[in-house]
């Protein structure tokens, strides 16, 4: 096939290209050419010495320097200066420009010596950023950009009915919304594609978190403009420290961070890593980590079991002061806050440790009067060790209570709010591992010697622990064994379980206050505030149902329970709802209300959301399309002091009266609307209709006036006939004598 | 009161009809078979046989002598009501989606689908009303739609305008006279069928239902919405109600989708909204396919729908139905009746 360059016009043969000036683009695409240069690196900060002593220190360097690669035979080239002594600088070349790389990358800053750090550099940088001009010669004072006023970020906590706010998340639109009980919720902010994937708040409501493909973002302020912006290329998760301090972001692809791919605010040190945490009030990167390499564990068939990624992998102590991350069957990893540095320089080794878990208030433990964080550990069953439960406080790493347990399959550790508690739920086999049942070991954190308590009542498999938040009640769920090859899951049973009151009110022993079998809830919710709590059914395609339990119901004095210990819970179902689809139950931060949530995240049969108020009463029901995520904004902790608390609490009915009146208020004014609307409403069709009634007269229809109605003659004298008809069924004779 | 079952039909349903003195039913489904109903309990009154294919529509003219039908069978039919008799059987090159007769009953007209190269058109018959009359071979009038097939069509009040929804969401407004084209206007969501269209009893208003999951009031000669019903479902039927100001919608998850999720997903309900406050005031369960089609008695006494379930369900309104007031209604009939 003839191309058709052939008849392009040939005229620009007197062209000289010599002409043009081509120095600007020259600038612009300026390839750096491989000067052969890029396996020397520059190393400064050496000790200076006399020439004598100079093929030792060269000697102690290169020990240093052959760590990371090959450096060439004679590589080194100390100079020496005119007074005899080294000048404290040395060029290096290594074989290859990679291992020149990997030197910067990794002996940068090495500490030779008290006095002496190394600085590693590539010959090409300082090359190519200390060439004169470069850099200025004479010194500019920084500009310091003027102070500039932030938006109040708390400012949604002071709204005058003390609402709540929730974000939800529905197609492709991110909205925040007041949240107005039955009515439609009353929006804040609207925003078309605020996150790629999903949103998220910070612990104490200051932010809501967009992920984007560039990195996270934070929003907050009455304008809800951009707070902080944290690059991470292809971040998948993110986690926030407690007192929304630090930030920790995920990605699963490890960063990529070089030349030719810079990210902002990240260095070539950050290439490769998959976490990085953050200063969340700086914006900068503390310290970044990659992901373990976790050993492929096979099955009974010999497959690789496909470990499920822990998140948060790292994990905040309640006071922001230590992070942790776990080498899963070796060592916890603890870092001290800001600096990021391991504590006392060492992980903790901890042979065979499966999980780990900060105490989520700072323990007050009895006869402890110096400063700790406690975290939770536990270890499998190793060779002839039995398992082992332990609790280690920080920073001192001392164990200070052990428990050893026997026949262990799994346990999972719960923590009371306030770290007054921690529950241990073991799942225990028998000997002939086909059975399992579980134990709790609740560990009283509080009280001398920490003593462990034992609940081994339960016969069945514990699928689901949670503690009363602020409280000392616990609700569980049990599953029976699970027959094989059947369809349908076992029915769960809910259990409640309270402290027996002693005298002064200090909590007893735990025990079993009421069960609730043949259920199929797998989900359990307690109210931010304790004393109700929502068990559900989720992601179940049987049922769907909702129960709303008040644990301190009053109830009138003859019908308490009598026993001989009395409990500290009076059980009672308040209400059972029923959502189907849902996926998700949040509370509001107040204890006031309940959404629940069926999630398109999960399925696309009628997603939307329901809200209840705590007592289980359905104030509301919208059905969205595409509707993703609902999240009520989490409040931070009252500045209210207890006495403060106690005060309001008993003139309750005072402030419930105004708070009344308000209700009233506005429902009768929104009533006055609606009522005007439809008068309006009203008014408008009686006046079309009277148009159209006129129209027709003018044009004489005769059979649409009628309402369609052909008139007929003889409708004028219409003839009623009735026919009686009468039907003989039976008739039989019978002779009276 | 309870519904009335009519257990008839042996495949979907896909129009019902009450005659204008409101004492018979008209069915037609997909199973061939005409039936006609006594509303009052649900007696079959009779059977029309004769259309070789599923039946998509019926009309009974206004003095309930003759019955149109339209069917896949490419034909367009007309009975003598009170005989069964075939009258009249018109044939066209594709199905027949849609018939009915003007409000005087003398002329009927069909839609034709567009199918195999045959574009979409509505055909216009005069209608003699003597069942023993011989009808015109020849249509008066051939409307063709070029640009987006019409689904549903009617007269409007003394046959000035033919309005016809369509395939694309639109609504047009035809000189009845002449088949001129005087107004196209995008009612529902683009390229969201409508799938009915029903007049109020003057004919100066109707309202459309559409797979947009709405169903909107407009008015016959500005073809402005006057209302609009907002549901969580595609729509298929939409009537309204005289005496009581309401419409009554039907519809449901298309036939097709409701073996892939659960029933409740279906939505198969027939939903009151008020006329005019565009609110929901009620929900009337029970078939267990998507509504078809919804027909409301011509005084207002009660409805029946057809679902593709294969059944029809008729409902006589209780007492409570033609108490039920909004207040400010309340307000406005004292108003006038005290003046």
């Amino acid at each position: 096939m003839a191309t058709a360059y052939d008849n392009l016009p040939m005229d620009d043969e007197e062209f000289d290209e010599s002409q043009v000036d081509f120095t600007d683009l020259e600038d612009q695409y300026q390839v750096r050419l491989d000067e052969g240069l890029d396996a020397f690196v520059v190393i400064d900060g050496l000790p200076q010495v006399p020439e004598d002593s100079k093929a030792k220190l060269v000697k102690f360097v290169l020990r240093k320097l052959n760590s990371v690669g090959k450096v060439k035979e004679d590589g080194v080239h100390m100079p020496v200066g005119d007074d005899g002594k080294t000048e404290g600088y040395a060029f290096v070349e290594y074989n290859a420009p990679s291992e020149a790389v990997a030197a910067v990358k990794q002996l940068h800053l090495t500490p030779l010596d008290k006095k002496h750090t190394m600085q590693v550099n590539k010959l090409t940088d300082i090359d190519r950023y200390g060439k004169e001009g470069r850099v200025d010669e004479e010194y500019h004072e920084p500009h310091i950009e003027p102070f500039q006023e932030k938006e109040h970020l708390r400012s949604w906590l002071g709204d005058s009915e003390g609402r709540d706010q929730m974000v939800m998340f529905r197609g492709e639109k991110v909205g925040v919304f007041w949240n107005n009980k039955e009515d439609a919720p009353e929006p804040v902010v609207d925003r078309e594609n605020w996150t790629e994937s999903f949103v998220q708040w910070s612990p104490l409501g200051t932010y809501l978190t967009s992920m984007h493909a560039q990195g996270v973002q934070l929003w907050g302020g009455k304008a809800w403009s951009r707070q902080k912006r944290f690059a991470h290329p292809g971040v998948n998760l993110v986690d926030f420290s407690p007192h929304e301090k630090y930030l920790t972001t995920w990605s699963h692809r490890p960063l990529q961070v070089d030349e030719n791919h810079p990210v902002p605010s990240l260095s070539i040190e950050d290439d490769g890593k998959n976490y990085i945490i953050w200063d969340i009030a700086t914006g900068k990167p503390l310290r970044s980590f990659t992901t373990l390499d976790m050993p492929t564990s096979t099955d009974a068939e010999g497959n690789p079991v496909k470990k499920k990624m822990q998140w948060p992998t790292f994990k905040w102590s309640s006071d922001d002061k230590y992070v942790a991350r776990m080498t899963p069957g070796q060592s916890i990893s603890v870092y001290e806050l800001p600096r990021m540095n391991l504590l006392d320089k060492s992980s903790i080794k901890i042979e065979g440790v499966v999980d780990f878990e900060w105490a989520p208030a700072t323990p007050k433990r009895d006869g402890i009067k110096t400063y700790e964080q406690l975290f939770c550990y536990w270890t499998p069953e190793l060779g002839s060790n039995p398992a082992k439960v332990g609790l280690m406080t920080v920073p001192t790493k001392e164990v200070v209570r052990t428990r050893n347990l026997f026949n262990v399959s799994d346990a999972k550790l719960h923590w009371q709010s306030e770290a007054a508690y921690v529950c241990v739920k073991v799942d225990r086999h028998s000997k002939s591992k086909k059975s399992l049942a579980t134990n709790l070991e609740i560990f009283r954190v509080r009280e001398k010697g920490v003593p462990v308590e034992v609940v081994d009542s339960l016969k069945d498999t514990v699928i689901n622990f949670a503690w009363e938040p602020k409280g000392n009640r616990f609700v569980l769920i049990t599953a029976g064994e699970i027959p094989a090859g059947a369809a349908v899951p076992p029915k769960t049973a809910v259990h409640f379980f309270a402290p027996e009151k002693l005298k002064g009110g200090a909590p007893g022993n735990f025990r079993h206050v009421q069960t609730v079998d043949k259920k199929n809830s797998n989900g359990i919710y307690w109210s931010p505030k304790g004393r109700f709590v929502v068990v559900a059914t989720l992601q179940s395609s049987q049922s769907t149902d909702l129960d709303f339990w008040d644990l301190s119901f009053d109830q009138p004095k003859d019908e308490a329970q009598k026993g001989d210990k009395e409990l500290n819970a009076n059980l009672k179902l308040m209400a059972s709802g029923d959502h189907y689809g849902i996926t998700d139950v949040e509370w509001d931060p107040s204890g006031r209300y309940v959404a629940t949530v069926a999630s398109a995240f999960r399925h696309h049969m009628e997603n939307g959301y329901h809200m209840y108020d705590f007592k289980g009463t359905l104030l509301r029901e919208e059905h969205i399309d595409h509707f993703k995520q609902l999240i009520w904004r989490p409040r931070p902790a009252t500045l209210l002091s207890k006495e403060e608390q106690a005060e309001i609490r008993k003139n309750l009915r005072n402030y419930s009266k105004v708070f009344d009146e308000q209700d009233q208020a506005k429902k009768n004014t929104a009533n006055k609307a609606v009522i005007e609307e439809r008068q309006r409403l009203l008014g408008e069709w009686l006046e079309f209709r009277k148009s159209m009634r006129q129209m027709l007269e003018e044009e004489d229809a005769v059979i649409e006036l009628n309402n369609g109605k052909i008139l007929r003659d003889e409708d004028g004298e219409v003839e009623e006939i009735e026919e009686i008809v009468e039907e003989i069924i039976e008739e039989s004779e019978e002779v009276i004598q | 009161m309870r519904p009335i079952l009519l257990s008839g039909h042996e495949r979907a349903l896909t129009q019902v009809k009450y005659n204008p003195d409101g004492d018979i039913i008209f069915s037609v489904s997909k199973d061939h078979v005409v039936c006609a109903w006594f509303s009052h309990n649900g007696e079959r009154l009779g059977t029309y046989h004769g259309h070789q294919g599923a039946l998509w529509t019926v009309d009974v003219d206004p003095t309930s002598t003759l019955l149109a039908t339209g069917g896949a069978d490419n034909t367009m039919r007309l009975w003598e009501v009170k005989t069964g008799k075939l009258l009249k059987t018109w044939d066209f090159p594709t199905s027949i989606k849609r018939v009915e007769f003007s409000a005087d009953g003398r002329q009927l007209l069909g839609v034709t689908e567009k199918r195999s190269g045959h574009l979409g058109t509505i055909v216009v018959y005069e209608i003699d009303p003597d069942p023993e009359a011989k009808q015109s071979d020849e249509h008066i009038l051939r409307i063709v739609c070029e640009d987006s097939k019409p689904t549903v069509a009617g007269f409007s009040y003394l046959a000035h305008y033919i309005i016809a929804g369509h395939e694309d969401g639109s609504v047009s407004q035809f000189d009845a006279k002449n088949g001129e084209l005087l107004y196209n206007t995008q009612v529902h969501e683009t390229d969201m069928l409508i799938t009915d269209l029903q007049w109020s009893q003057d004919r100066t208003y109707f309202i459309t239902a559409s797979k947009d999951k709405t169903a909107k009031i407009s008015a016959a000669d500005s073809l402005e919405v006057l209302k609009t019903y907002v549901t969580d479902t595609p729509l298929n039927s939409a009537a309204i109600t005289p005496v009581k100001d309401f419409v009554i919608l039907g519809g449901g998850q298309a036939a097709m989708d409701v073996t892939t999720t659960s029933a409740r997903q279906g939505k198969f309900e027939a939903r009151f909204y008020h006329k005019i406050f565009c609110e929901e005031i009620g929900r009337v369960r029970g078939h267990f396919g998507p509504l078809n089609y919804v027909a409301v008695h011509p005084q207002g006494l009660g409805y029946c729908s057809g679902g593709e379930d294969g059944y029809v369900r008729v409902h006589h309104f209780d007492k409570g139905y033609f108490d039920f007031l909004y207040e400010v209604e309340r307000e406005k009939a004292q108003e006038l009746a005290n003046l």
